[in-house]
């Protein structure tokens, strides 16, 4: 693809509306990407440097990773993090596996009772249950302080069931009948043929449901006691509301400033984020959300 | 193939219409001991004690104010920048920026308002540079007066680069023949603008109004949950957060059921009724 290509009817825009807009593209760059700098650089300060410039740093002199060695020595946020990363893999493939199924199942005409289970599917977008119900039920369920209870009562999300199921409907029906004839059943042809043509579609998918369960904090503070916690909570606590954390992960909280580990535990909390990026970046060209946006 | 249904419709008749029957509870008063099943019924006390509530009056102000300010100026802005992203011809910049914009999306709120404390707060780098330049310092993270404002900037700041997509796929849907012809008639990119671009693009617009409206009882339960401590529920406490408080940190589960009850029911109405106006306007609506 040629970029910059502008169409012959198209008049060349004054030199004004060009730097104006140049300018208003860097503001707007800048604005996303300098807040990002200012923690990395400040989790890699020293103690000094941050203290001395008043509680932040744009560019370290004398980078050091200190903080993220004291906070990966065991401790709070190592822990948080192992469970942040299993409550992630875990809760995606359980996700995607009945989300899966169920769209498969739901995209083919003639399913016994598949037009009701889809109405009732809907109709908990128009009118979900509430906050205290959800947590009553949760309570009586016995789910209480499992780390069940971050993934169950969120197991299937309807934008993400539509999303696959208006891309399994968009298979050609020829492939399914040619399966049918080959002698394939219903989970043959899913495994075999709706899979692998869905790749796109079902990375998209499974990295919205990842992103889901890392960001996750509301119902851990919720469900779960403090020594379950996973990442995001922890660093609501101790970032946010401003509770100590390195006395309890070091044990030795005059070695670095609080700050320097504070930023490297938001740094920590968003790399995963900035490290899938790229995949989800990689599928949005590919129009499976404008498609499903449509439909 | 009906198997294939099971996991994922159990999953909503237990979460979902299980949740949802648990909301009897709003017209009982909640006895632990007891569970929702036992507990003694008291008709429609709990929404008597909820209309008589100041401060839940309070919080559907809050949720209402905020939701206007997000409209009025939270709401143009994924548009224009997604005009200018789209007037751009050299796709190489426009997919860095889109990239850079979107980003902040999948990012968690508790991340985006630890970033708005590092750079709005007190010791903050904005306030530091004032502060070397001899100008006053800006009061805004933990100013209870502020809060609303920085509320629309941080959704701003999130979701604005996101909320291109949809009116970029709009855009990309206009026929490039029509600009052509408008252009030979004489029309510049102000008039293509008005009579080209905005008619392709408003049916886009007019259903993500009736969308927001339908949603307007909600607005950002984790944003204004993790800062309501530093300003206070005078200017944070939003329906949400309302329920939140009175039921699971204050144990009046019935109660603030019944509230979460009423937000749920309005709501439900509201999107019935923007989608009913959308009709009559012409336009597609949500449902068909």
């Amino acid at each position: 693809m040629s970029a910059h290509v502008r169409p012959g009817w198209m008049e060349t825009p004054r030199p004004v509306t060009q730097a104006g807009k140049a300018v208003a593209l860097v503001v707007v760059v800048l604005l996303v990407c300098v807040p990002f700098l200012v923690i990395l650089s400040t989790s890699l300060a020293s103690q000094r440097e941050v203290v001395a410039n008043g509680g932040w740093v744009l560019w370290p002199q004398d980078p050091t990773l200190k903080a993220y060695r004291d906070i990966l020595d065991g401790g709070i946020v190592t822990h948080a993090l192992g469970v942040s990363a299993g409550v992630t893999v875990v809760g995606t493939l359980l996700s995607l596996a009945c989300t899966v199924t169920l769209a498969y199942a739901l995209s083919r005409p003639g399913v016994f009772g598949g037009r009701p289970v889809l109405l009732l599917i809907l109709f908990t977008f128009l009118f979900p249950p509430g906050m205290i119900p959800n947590y009553l039920l949760v309570k009586e369920l016995g789910l209480l302080d499992s780390y069940a209870s971050l993934v169950l009562p969120v197991l299937v999300n309807v934008f993400n069931l539509v999303v696959l199921r208006g891309f399994f409907q968009g298979i050609p029906e020829e492939l399914y009948e040619a399966a049918r004839l080959d002698g394939a059943g219903d989970l043959r042809i899913l495994w075999s043929i709706v899979l692998p043509l869905s790749k796109a579609a079902l990375a998209v998918v499974g990295l919205f449901y990842a992103v889901g369960y890392w960001n996750s904090w509301f119902y851990a503070s919720l469900y779960l006691e403090s020594d379950h916690w996973p990442l995001q909570q922890v660093l609501r606590t101790y970032v946010i509301a401003g509770t100590g954390l390195t006395d309890t992960t070091t044990g030795e909280g005059t070695v670095n400033a609080p700050q320097t580990i504070q930023m490297a535990v938001l740094v920590i909390a968003t790399v995963p984020i900035l490290l899938l990026y790229p995949f989800l970046q990689k599928y949005f060209t590919k129009g499976v959300l404008t498609g499903a946006i449509k439909s | 193939m009906f198997l294939l249904l099971v996991p994922g419709l159990a999953y909503f008749l237990v979460f979902h219409y299980g949740a949802l029957v648990g909301n009897v509870i709003a017209f009982k008063e909640y006895v632990p001991f007891d569970g929702i099943w036992r507990s003694p019924w008291v008709g429609l006390g709990n929404f008597q004690r909820m209309f008589e509530d100041g401060e839940f009056w309070h919080a559907v102000f809050n949720t209402l104010w905020i939701a206007v300010l997000q409209l009025v100026f939270y709401f143009p802005v994924p548009l224009a920048l997604a005009l200018l992203l789209h007037s751009l011809t050299w796709s190489t910049v426009r997919r860095f920026v889109q990239s850079v914009t979107y980003l902040p999306h999948f990012i968690s709120w508790v991340i985006v308002v630890a970033l708005f404390q590092q750079v709005l707060g007190d010791t903050g780098m904005v306030n530091s540079y004032l502060g070397d330049a001899g100008l006053s310092t800006v009061d805004i993270i933990g100013n209870p007066d502020a809060f609303k404002p920085l509320t629309v900037l941080q959704v701003i700041w999130k979701d604005a680069g996101w909320g291109t997509i949809i009116f970029l796929a709009a855009l990309s849907q206009v026929d490039e023949q029509q600009y052509e012809a408008a252009a030979i008639d004489g029309a510049g990119p102000w008039l293509r603008f008005w009579h080209v671009t905005l008619p392709a693009i408003r049916p886009v617009i007019v259903l993500l109004l009736i969308l927001r409206l339908g949603d307007i009882l909600s607005v950002g339960f984790e944003q204004m949950l993790l800062q309501r401590d530093s300003v206070g529920p005078g200017a944070a406490e939003i329906i949400d957060t309302f329920v939140y408080y009175q039921g699971i940190v204050g144990g009046d589960y019935g109660f603030a059921a019944a509230a979460g009850l009423f937000k749920g029911l309005v709501g439900a109405l509201l999107v019935y009724a923007a989608n009913k106006v959308a009709h009559r306007l012409g336009e597609q609506g949500v449902y068909r």
